[in-house]
């Protein structure tokens, strides 16, 4: 049985505390969502929700267990720091969708504004349409795949994190560069691709015409000269010669 | 460290007159040179802890005027003179509630050893206050040795587990550092062991800088809603702090306030456990003297000083002086994180030949991102770390926090104070003319603000 939180009606604490208290199995329906900010964040059960309607920021926020569906739009923070479970949106995202996730799945059926993935921690996204500028800034694990274009600065500053890329990529920020697609590759990008296809705008894309793009891995570790110790060497490699001249 | 002379030559030594002629600059010093040597020999910045080493004004340019005709003291041991502070009472389900004015400021997992946050939690526990966790997540030894611990919500979220946020006692989220605000955290290589590394998703042994703003935020606005979030995870159970490096501390007093926090922790320049680059460390925030004075005129002009948001000051707190001090100016706790690693063993002398290796000395050591810390607190190395009995430590900080509390009631007793809380700007006077206009209290022998009238 679907239990109705109508938020023209209830307030979000009331709805957010119902999802906290809720057991495995229970389905819960929210309408009138009206962009309210943190709805349906911090689920810990094996819950359904979906949500008729836009949501505010930071929806599904730190999400643990379960599935969460909105019909429309959301904006900053989607399913920021997701441990678990899936978080899926049919419209579009605005800005750091999936921030800091750490593991599993969010769908973002449209677009996806900028910083997508930032920080991202192990969590796997999945974009129908586009992505903006610093998508997978600081990534550090996990997989982002864009079935549209990537704006600027993709992945700048990425560590080992992985990005699939559709379409196009109009420039790759520091570190980022583009790799080569293994077979072990295409098979993570088929599974993420059909993981997510209940969204009809990523039903069908071909993994062979997607790109791969990661870390050059040189921003690991500072670079440290030591012209000393060039100068010692050089010092003691004329003594040696002075040396052997004598001799 | 610098090329040692040549074989036979001993450096200058100012104490021998065959030298007296010899005028050392005091815009090219013989650290300035170092510093330029090193940066020429190396090509990369100096990175340390420690917090800013120069001559700055400080708390100690302040002094409390004491009772006189106009006012009478009260009897230590005799009279009570409280010491207990209460933080959130008014959104927070379960409000934090300290037993001492003093606590212990975020240092994670990864920069300390599990020893040194053992030894903090004990000590902390002990003395009835809280410790904080760090940029690296809360580790389950943390959370267990520490009766109540401050759950640190960073740009990095390095580690950041909701399971975790839920179990904590507050919520400090952190949008800057007196040490370098502005700026993230560094952890070279040698610290990012298996264990740090997998807590913070990170490879191992990268030299790792953490990021300096937060990923899904921006602005004063965007926090009132993260703040709505954190609440909305945690059913509105515990408090949320926000923290500021001391930067534009009115502003960002305020501005915290309106995004809804419970307490506002202001972070002077003196800060010194972060470890992140030198020019960043003496160049950049202000002295927390300057900082306190800021911050209370914001809470008092929002209507909630001493009321539902408690104000934290942090930033070379040293005693129980600099404790009654922050207090007087209109702090409600002061906040302490050198002076604890040093109470737990820092700069031991006794490892003095082991600093000679390390070309430095007990009392210089500050290379806190190094990972070989001789007295096994800034460390991951597991010899290192084991020198360090987390029991013993955790009995001094338990002392060196009774010292500081009855110091700060002794202060307050002789100004007339049934509690600590009651210490007032005006039992306060300034030594210097910048202390007083910093702090806002007359010069000592004057009824003179500068900048005031």
């Amino acid at each position: 049985m679907k239990r109705l939180f109508d938020l023209a009606q209830v307030s979000r604490r009331e709805l957010n505390q119902a999802l906290h208290d809720a057991s495995d199995g229970e389905s819960f329906e929210v309408t009138n969502p009206r962009g309210t900010h943190a709805v349906a964040c911090g689920i810990t059960a094996e819950i359904d929700v979906v949500v008729r309607g836009s949501v505010g920021y930071y929806c599904a926020g730190m999400h643990q267990r379960g599935r969460v569906l909105v019909e429309g739009n959301a904006s900053t923070g989607l399913a920021e720091n997701i441990m678990s479970g899936r978080v899926h949106i049919t419209g579009n995202a605005t800005m750091s969708a999936g921030a800091t996730g750490c593991g599993g799945l969010v769908v973002v059926g449209g677009n996806a504004g900028a910083r997508c993935g930032i920080s991202m921690k192990g969590v796997d996204i999945v974009v129908g349409g586009n992505v903006g500028h610093m998508s997978a800034f600081m990534a550090q694990a996990g997989n982002l795949v864009v079935c549209g274009d990537a704006a600027a600065d993709l992945g700048d500053s990425i560590y080992e994190a992985q990005i699939f890329v559709r379409g196009d990529v109009e420039s790759l920020g520091a570190d980022c560069i583009e790799k080569e697609m293994r077979p072990t590759h295409v098979e993570t990008l088929s599974r993420l691709l059909a993981a997510a296809a209940t969204v009809p705008a990523v039903n069908g894309p071909d993994p062979a015409d997607f790109r791969r793009y990661g870390s050059a891995r040189r921003l690991y570790n500072f670079t440290i000269d030591d012209v000393d110790a060039v100068a010692r060497a050089a010092r003691e490699r004329s003594e040696q010669e002075r040396d052997t001249r004598a001799a | 460290m610098t090329t040692p002379p040549p074989d036979g030559l001993e450096p200058v030594e100012a104490s021998d007159p065959g030298f007296w002629h010899l005028r050392e600059s005091y815009t090219f010093d013989r650290n300035v040179i170092a510093e330029i040597r090193r940066a020429a020999n190396t090509g990369i910045y100096r990175i340390r802890g420690w917090g800013a080493k120069r001559h700055l004004p400080t708390l100690d340019d302040l002094v409390f005027l004491g009772a006189s005709m106009s006012r009478y003291p009260l009897e230590g041991y005799r009279e009570a003179c409280g010491t207990d502070v209460v933080i959130g009472e008014d959104r927070a389900e379960r409000p934090v509630h300290l037993k001492i004015p003093v606590t212990i400021a975020g240092m994670s997992f990864g920069s300390l050893s599990a020893q040194a946050k053992e030894a903090l939690g004990r000590g902390a526990s002990a003395a009835g206050t809280s410790t904080t966790t760090g940029d690296g997540g809360m580790t389950e030894e943390e959370r267990q040795h520490s009766s109540t611990l401050v759950y640190q919500y960073l740009p990095s979220r390095y580690g950041m587990n909701p399971d975790h946020l839920r179990v904590a006692d507050a919520i400090e989220v952190v949008v800057g550092q007196g040490a370098k605000p502005g700026g993230g955290g560094m952890l070279l290589g040698q610290k990012i062991t298996e264990r740090v590394a997998e807590m913070r998703t990170l490879p191992e042994g990268i030299d790792q800088r953490s990021a300096c703003r937060h990923p899904d935020w921006t602005g004063p606005d965007d926090l009132e809603i993260k703040i709505g979030e954190l609440r909305e995870i945690t059913d509105w159970q515990v408090p949320i702090y926000v923290k500021v490096g001391a930067a534009r501390p009115y502003y960002d007093t305020a501005l915290a306030v309106k995004a809804g926090a419970d307490a506002v922790v202001v972070d002077g320049m003196q800060g010194g456990t972060a470890a992140t680059q030198d020019v960043f460390i003496e160049h950049v925030g202000i002295p927390t003297l300057a900082a306190i004075g800021e911050s209370v005129r914001a809470l008092r002009e929002l209507g909630v000083h001493r009321r539902e948001v408690k104000l934290i000051v942090a930033g070379g707190i040293r005693s129980g002086a600099d404790v009654a001090k922050a207090l007087a100016l209109g702090a409600d706790a002061a906040s302490i994180g050198t002076a604890a690693l040093i109470a737990i063993g820092d700069n031991d002398p006794a490892y003095e030949a082991e600093y000679r290796d390390l070309g430095t000395s007990a009392g210089f050591w500050e290379d806190f991102q190094a990972g070989n810390d001789p007295a096994g607190i800034t460390t991951q190395d597991p010899d290192l770390s084991a020198r360090l009995d987390p029991v013993l430590a955790g009995r001094r900080l338990a002392n060196y926090l009774q010292v500081l509390t009855i110091e700060t009631q002794i202060l307050a007793r002789a100004n007339g104070k049934s509690h600590v809380l009651n210490l007032e700007p005006e039992d306060l006077a300034a030594l210097t003319v910048e202390a007083a206009a910093m702090a806002k209290v007359p010069l000592a022998g004057t009824d003179w603000v500068p900048g005031v009238g």
